[in-house]
């Protein structure tokens, strides 16, 4: 095949939402291919192999993200009835998730609290702007809930969905190896950190350590939504006084 | 399998519809899982369709922040200006939540979970 036909299909096809569906969706299988050749290692992320692995093609072929988000989208919209499917496993683990409903709603005050306000107080000690501050402290929780919040302080809501991505990527590699140098182990206590701190990618990859520590995963990741969307809020502005 | 993907967007809409009428502060796929999971209790779980669906969903969770997170690209520009405050408060953030998360649960429950082997 001569070059000139190459580029008529490749101006072609780059423009339909088709191309970038079927590549997000076949680096996924390379992504978790590679995750499985590692033995389940935390480390070889499905999400950040994937995301960086597209982010290069977008870039040697320069194309838009919006181009880009044109086909995706359809694989993006699935997020939404996932996270219903969520009470599945959570009706599984009920009897279990209410018998210890005071520690799991201690457990979700502190946790909380400690990572929103960290991350706000540590950003602004270091420098950093205030919209970029405004947009970290809510980054330990799922997307859409973190953009409306992140929105009403002052942030930029698509630099809060890229740390809140960033958090679960991180999270999600560091949470089992950490919580067991401390002696956590058993599967509702790194099910619920996982779920907290590092919400839906966080719950992915508990539900990759077991149904159990899913479960508990998901359960944290729709409290913590909804005890910082109603906390935050009016906690920063005091935090951010206090700091002055 | 539809009549499962059916039921999960029904949910969906139900916990959207909840969330404009109320002005909830939640998004309306987590207002879904709290009505699907008070329909599963009263139904008494799920049935198989439902299971494998959302079995297989769920296994497949990471693809779908693929898509938003590709996003990343957008924000390069804004990224490495404060890479340094932004990447000090994100990990040390996420790892104290983590450790305060799991070391609260892991203390209160440590006495329950020894007991029934």
């Amino acid at each position: 095949m001569n070059g000139g036909a190459m580029t008529e299909i490749w101006v072609y096809l780059s423009a339909q939402p088709l191309l970038w569906l079927t590549l997000t969706l076949a680096v996924y299988l390379l992504a978790i291919a590679l995750h499985r050749r590692a033995g389940g290692h935390p480390a070889v992320n499905p999400v950040l192999i994937s995301v960086s692995v597209l982010v290069t093609l977008l870039l040697l072929t320069g194309t838009p993200y919006q181009r880009y988000f044109d086909g995706a989208q359809f694989v993006h919209f699935l997020l939404g009835p996932t996270t219903v499917a969520l009470a599945i496993p959570l009706h599984g683990q009920l009897k279990r998730l209410l018998g210890m409903a005071g520690p799991l709603v201690i457990a979700l005050v502190i946790g909380s609290l400690t990572a929103g306000l960290s991350a706000y107080a540590i950003g602004a000690l270091l420098g950093a702007s205030a919209p970029t501050v405004a947009s970290l402290a809510p980054k330990s929780v799922t997307t859409p809930i973190a953009m409306g919040i992140a929105e009403r302080l002052g942030g930029l809501a698509s630099l809060t969905a890229v740390f809140v991505i960033l958090t679960g990527i991180f999270g999600a590699i560091f949470a089992d190896g950490l919580l067991k140098r401390v002696g956590v182990k058993d599967e509702a206590s790194v099910g619920f950190a996982l779920g907290l701190a590092s919400h839906g990618i966080g719950t992915a990859r508990a539900f990759q350590l077991g149904e159990q520590t899913g479960a508990f995963a998901a359960l944290a990741m729709g409290l913590n939504g909804l005890f910082t969307a109603l906390t935050l809020p009016w906690l920063l502005p005091l935090l951010a006084a206090a700091l002055k | 399998m539809i009549k499962a993907i059916a039921l999960l967007l029904a949910f969906q809409l139900a916990g959207e519809a909840l969330r404009v009428a109320l002005h909830l502060p939640v998004p309306g796929p987590v207002i879904g899982m709290a009505l699907l999971l008070a329909w599963l209790v009263l139904q008494g779980g799920p049935d198989d369709a439902l299971r494998s669906t959302s079995g297989t969903l769920l296994q497949n969770l990471s693809l779908m922040f693929v898509p938003a997170g590709t996003g990343v690209m957008l924000h390069a520009g804004r990224l490495s200006d404060e890479a340094w405050p932004i990447a000090v408060a994100l990990v040390a953030s996420t790892l104290l939540g983590l450790l305060a998360t799991g070391l609260t649960l892991h203390v209160l429950t440590r006495h329950r979970s020894g007991s029934p082997q």
